[in-house]
């Protein structure tokens, strides 16, 4: 995983929007949250492999970065963005870690299923 | 003379109530006719009242509702909702902003426009309303354009866009102003506005007495 790359997002996300895709979305405080520090809420979800058709994307933000997907009916919204696999060029790969480098958001787009 | 009629365009229900609510009041009381055009029904909001009494489906309705019971308390005579998904702005095409915009421009050639400082105001829905304001005055000739104040908030931003120059001193509509603030019940639980810990009436004046501004420069 590299940092994002504004440019080379945005032309993936142009690359993928009008078809169908399978998303996997994510965001995690982590199971230890509250474990290590009694005041936070620990929350999790995910959801992967759920079908989505964006009719137009973009990457926005000084980084850590936001994307949002437009679709027929709704938004799909992710905040906190920081890497991309800058080597995957069918699929979109992102996720945004913390400063201690564990992961606490994905957003990954892709033609096949996970 | 003047044409006293004011565009107020913000993306959230309560963006009015704590920088321009008395700011809007005294307008209203001098003759001033206002248009509020609020951009989301802030349905993504975190708040849900204090213990909650909203829900994600609930949300939109009850901040409509709050929305409009603000303006009353300060006098707006037109609200308008454009219907743009909270949290959203920054992702719309521009044009589809700006269109609105000027649509709304066109219909109320306001002699003022109070909105967002683009790149100031720390929210990407505030920045992405205050930018599409701009984009749409800046393309219109220098001579029809409206004076455009804007709320900035960002830390640091001073240091960017200097000092406000526009002060308003709504001591005399500090009523008006308090109920635009508890209005947005879900939003709001500031324990000097409610119940019996409330602050003295020079704590508040102190705190909420002065609205202040920059006037956007087109240059």
């Amino acid at each position: 995983m590299e940092i994002i790359n504004l440019s080379e997002v945005q032309q993936m996300l142009n690359k993928l929007q009008e078809q169908e895709l399978y998303i996997h979305l994510e965001l995690t405080t982590g199971a230890y949250a509250s474990h290590v520090d009694s005041s936070r809420h620990p929350a999790a979800n995910f959801i992967t492999n759920a079908k989505v058709c964006y009719t137009s994307g973009k990457i926005s933000g000084a980084g850590p970065y936001r994307v949002g997907l437009k679709t027929e009916q709704g938004w799909v919204y992710a905040e906190g963005l920081t890497h991309y696999e800058e080597s995957d060029k069918e699929r979109l790969i992102m996720a945004g870690h913390d400063t201690q480098g564990k992961l606490v958001v994905a957003l990954q787009l892709s033609r096949e299923p996970f | 003379m003047l044409k006293k009629r004011a565009l107020v365009v913000f993306p959230h229900p309560d963006d009015e109530a704590f920088g321009t609510s008395g700011t809007l009041a005294k307008m209203i009381d001098e003759g001033w006719e206002v248009t509020y055009a609020c951009l989301t029904l802030g349905e993504m909001g975190r708040n849900m009242g204090v213990p909650p009494f909203a829900n994600r489906i609930t949300l939109p309705e009850i901040r409509k509702l709050e929305l409009e019971e603000s303006c009353r308390s300060i006098g707006i005579q037109d609200v308008r909702m454009l219907g743009f998904h909270d949290k959203m702005v920054e992702f719309e095409e521009p044009e589809v902003i700006d269109e609105v915009m000027q649509k709304l421009l066109d219909e109320l050639q306001p002699s003022l426009v109070i909105t967002f400082y683009p790149g100031y105001s720390v929210h990407p829905d505030h920045d992405a309303t205050g930018a599409s304001v701009v984009r749409t005055i800046q393309r219109m000739p220098v001579d029809q354009r409206p004076v455009v104040h804007c709320l900035a908030f960002s830390n640091g931003c001073r240091e960017w866009i200097g000092e406000p120059d526009v002060f308003q001193d709504v001591t005399e509509y500090l009523d008006q102003k308090l109920k635009s603030i508890t209005a947005h019940r879900s939003q709001f639980q500031i324990p000097e506005l409610i119940g019996d810990k409330k602050a003295s009436k020079d704590k508040i004046r102190q705190r909420f007495g002065t609205e202040s501004f920059w006037t956007y420069s087109f240059d």
